[in-house]
């Protein structure tokens, strides 16, 4: 079987039933070494075949392809038989060799990168996100690759369809560290502030045996969006991993500094902190991102004004957050309004500006569905939680951990400790509706 | 204005009837005309010499001293070095001696020059009277008798206290510690360090020493009780423990008397008790013990204008408990206790008031509560804010109008506000989490493949 023809010819022959797609596949794996070697020459075969019925070999030709030094020249043409690939393949066949499918997804990013027309990838790649996925809280190898390519384009409401899905199913790690740091970026981009600090918080806080450079990299937006968001920065859990715990600040601190700055100091302070760390700002680019903090401290003033107010003129807003004019003071406060985070009404006849309190009754239909939704979302968490409390406790290896305590290294114990503190809490979950979980919510040690 | 303060506003009327040494009785509300011994009397000048007298031995030299560097004075300063003077001329500091004829620098006229002659008598007298000292310790030493060492050890620190040497002193009076037999003794030396310790401004020391004392298994008599509660309650004021503090000095018994002036003046104890009080008690607490807390009523009657500003503050007359608290200030910041702490101590009393004064209303005029608190509206409405800020009341300001409005949060909304926030806070901590276990399982998984 050493021509290429032969191959084909094969690919041609075997692609009906799961039995000879079977055959066909260890003989592909025969022949990869054979296609590797032929990697320039296979481009003509290619459309000898249907991507829908010989998905498979055309896979593995693909794959052949793709690992061709000089791909460079004949990108625009590799891209577009990608995509035609991606959109027509069968999901069955693709799945048997999913690190083949894998790998020419990667390839198909980086040409795709190379031309500059990220935009481009983006719908095929989702597409071919969705096909190797089996189901939709798996993360795949891909994820980030998607995720890359919307931050590239600017895409970033495409991100959310992908980053909507909730995760849990990891194959690599490292996978996940970058598709929770794009995830943060992305929503950094769309002001869900939110979302982002739970995507950064994933990464700061996921178990690391050594520091790597997302995490650190996602520590810095972290602190940035804790600031914007709670105008502080909340210490580490305690089940940080040490390799975090040790080394992240050191790694950040005109960060820290920052985030030092904004707690006590005034406007002046906290702009002459940004003045000396610009440089390190600028070139990790989270100057956008530091000018937003800036600004959070301004609404977080006029925030903090509504607690002690009822009404009060512009020129005292001005003097009172430390605005020029009451101009800037009545666009701040607009702003703000327009926005829902305050509630308030300018009186532009004498430039007062009157707050209220929140108009939220609870009492909407829509505000009912919302908490319907909300319980459900924690039903459905709970049972997964009492099902995964179930399999561990099933588990032979976590059974033997609990039984001998004595050989426990550090980082046994640490993880004990997490699954231990599943245990107490599926148990409470396992009979109890919604207000329960709130209390014993309150009362944990989660807190 | 508040409901549950009824009678309160006479009982005092009556109180002073019965309990007070004349000068007030008529009206309590006037400032009393002049009460000469009391150490912080009237908002004039003080009566400095009417303060001395409250006070024996170094404590007396000390505050002196402090008030001439104080004062500001010329008049006032040179009265008090006049008296230091005559007091370490009574006495055997002769560096302290120089030093104040230093500070008085001739300004006192020919008799208030140094005395070389005084000097040279006392510093001899006081070479031979160590060497003697120090020759009988050692002499007791080689005797081994416990009691006789103790004793050398106590003369000679008696001694280096009265030269001024406190460090040496200190170190004495702790060396006697390892020769006390009886309870009498370590409560003796225990006082006596105490009283170093003040001086020497260690107020650990202090505390330390006074507990030490009160576990001596014998019965304290009443007078070294009051005593020790003195010093403890100075020890927690240096420490800006207010509320322990006023708790102490609301606990000393009427038995210390002037038993203690070489420390702290009856006088003393009321105000600094009374401030400490007002500062950091509550309106219950504040009628419990110190206005129904007979103990204490007696050394309130010594210093009206404390006894007149507690109940006034109890009964809600902030502009007069203000005013008095204006007039005393000149005077306490002449304390040599007090002083550090009465901007604090005001400022808490300050805050007491204004809450106290909203409390009951669901609306206040600004301009009404202003004039009640003798401020401006626009410096009142800092004062709110900031209080409104740290949650101490729950109000909201119209600025428009100048009126405080009670806040009654919505119980119904809240609950909603907090559940669903705890709901969100739940579901991103259990997502976390379950992410988190299933890199750990993949994580141990990694592991065990690698063993086999």
């Amino acid at each position: 079987m050493d021509s290429v023809e032969a191959l084909v010819a094969h690919i041609q022959g075997l692609s009906g039933s799961p039995a000879e797609v079977a055959q066909l596949h260890s003989l592909l794996k025969q022949s990869e070494d054979t296609l590797r070697s032929q990697a320039a020459r296979l481009a003509p075969f290619l459309p000898q075949l249907d991507p829908s019925a010989h998905t498979l070999g055309y896979l593995f030709l693909l794959e052949a392809y793709s690992s061709e030094p000089n791909l460079r020249e004949q990108a625009d043409i590799f891209v577009s038989i990608v995509v035609e690939f991606i959109n027509s393949c069968s999901t069955e066949q693709i799945r048997l060799a999913p690190e083949k499918f894998i790998s020419v997804c990667k390839s198909f990013k980086d040409q795709v990168m190379q031309l500059q027309v990220p935009m481009q990838g983006i719908a095929p790649l989702r597409m071919a996100l969705r096909k190797i996925q089996t189901s939709s809280e798996q993360l795949t190898p891909l994820h980030p690759d998607y995720l890359t390519l919307c931050l590239l384009a600017k895409c970033y409401k495409a991100g959310l369809s992908v980053l909507n899905d909730d995760i849990f199913e990891v194959d690599q790690p490292r996978d996940l560290f970058l598709y929770c740091y794009y995830g943060g970026m992305i929503n950094i981009g769309l002001k869900r502030f939110v979302k982002a600090l739970e995507c950064l918080h994933n990464v700061v806080t996921a178990p690391m045996t050594a520091l790597n450079e997302t995490a650190v990299e996602a520590y810095k937006k972290y602190i940035l969006v804790s600031l914007i968001l709670n105008g502080q920065v909340p210490s580490f859990p305690k089940y940080t991993s040490a390799a975090a715990h040790r080394n992240l600040k050191s790694y950040t601190q005109p960060y820290v500094d920052l985030a030092n700055c904004y707690a006590t100091g005034t406007f002046s302070e906290f702009e002459a902190c940004i003045q000396t760390h610009l440089e390190k700002f600028q070139s990790d680019s989270n100057l956008g991102l530091v000018k937003q903090v800036l600004s959070s401290l301004y609404k977080r003033n006029i925030q903090r004004l509504t607690q002690t107010y009822l009404t009060l003129s512009l020129q005292d807003i001005a003097n009172a957050v430390q605005l020029k004019t009451p101009k800037e003071a009545e666009m701040h406060v607009l702003r703000m309004i327009q926005d829902g985070e305050i509630f308030a009404t300018i009186n532009q006849k004498d430039g007062m500006v009157s707050f209220h309190e929140d108009p939220e009754q609870y009492k909407t239909c829509h505000m009912i569905e919302h908490i319907d939704s909300s319980i459900q979302r924690l039903m459905a968490l709970s049972k997964k939680l009492s099902s995964l409390d179930e399999h561990i406790s099933c588990d032979p290896a976590y059974l033997a951990k609990v039984s001998s305590p004595t050989t426990e290294s550090t980082e046994r114990k640490w993880s004990m400790e997490e699954l231990s503190l599943w245990l107490v809490f599926s148990v409470i979950f396992y009979d109890s509706c919604f207000l329960n979980c709130v209390s014993f919510y309150l009362s944990s040690q989660f807190k | 204005m508040n409901g549950d303060d009824e009678g309160v506003v006479g009982a005092p009327i009556g109180d002073d009837a019965m309990f007070s040494d004349g000068g007030s009785v008529d009206d309590p509300r006037r400032p009393p005309a002049r009460a000469g011994k009391a150490p912080a009397a009237g908002g004039e000048q003080m009566d400095v010499e009417a303060y001395a007298a409250l006070y024996t031995g170094r404590t007396k030299v000390a505050r002196l001293l402090f008030i001439a560097e104080r004062c500001g004075n010329e008049g006032m300063q040179l009265e008090a070095l006049r008296m230091v003077h005559d007091e370490i001329k009574r006495g055997e500091d002769s560096h302290l001696y120089a030093e104040v004829v230093a500070k008085i620098g001739g300004r006192l006229g020919s008799q208030y020059d140094f005395d070389q002659t005084w000097v040279d008598t006392v510093d001899r007298r006081a070479e031979l009277r160590k060497e003697k000292l120090e020759n009988e310790l050692s002499a007791y030493k080689t005797n081994m008798i416990k009691e006789s060492i103790r004793m050398g050890y106590n003369d000679l620190a008696d001694f280096y206290y009265s030269h001024g040497q406190l460090g040496d002193a200190f170190k004495n009076y702790v060396r006697t510690r390892d020769y006390c037999t009886t309870s009498k003794h370590i409560i003796q030396m225990c006082l006596n360090i105490i009283l170093v310790s003040i001086e020497l401004g260690q107020f650990m020391h202090v505390s330390n020493y006074v507990s030490k004392a009160e576990l001596t298994p014998e019965q304290l008599d009443s007078v070294t009780h009051a005593k020790l509660r003195c010093a403890a309650g100075l020890a927690y004021l240096e420490t800006k423990k207010y509320k322990l503090a006023a708790r102490k000095f609301l606990e000393t018994g009427p038995e210390l008397g002037n038993n203690y002036t070489d420390v702290i003046a009856p006088q003393d104890v009321a105000t600094y008790g009374g401030l400490c009080a007002l500062a950091s008690f509550d309106r219950t607490e504040l009628k419990n013990k110190v206005i129904d807390n007979i103990n204490f009523r007696n050394f309130l009657e010594l210093v009206p204008e404390v006894r007149e500003l507690i109940n006034d503050f109890y009964a809600s007359r902030y502009a007069s408990c203000l005013a008095y608290l204006e007039n005393l200030k000149p005077n306490l910041l002449l304390d040599i206790h007090l002083h550090e702490h009465v901007e604090t101590l005001y400022l808490e009393i300050r805050h007491k008031a204004i809450i106290q004064y909203t409390h009951p209303f669901i609306s206040v005029d600004l301009h009404t509560m202003a004039s009640a608190f003798k401020t401006s509206v626009a410096g009142l409405e800092k004062e709110l804010e900031a209080l409104i800020t740290e949650d101490q009341i729950q109000a909201r300001i119209d600025s428009h109008n100048k009126i405080l409005y009670a806040r009654h949060a919505d119980q119904r909304n809240a609950t909603f506000q907090r559940v669903l926030q705890t709901g969100m806070e739940f579901e991103r901590d259990v997502r976390a989490m379950l992410l988190r276990a299933n890199l750990i399982k993949h994580e141990s998984m990694l592991k065990t493949t690698k063993k086999h």
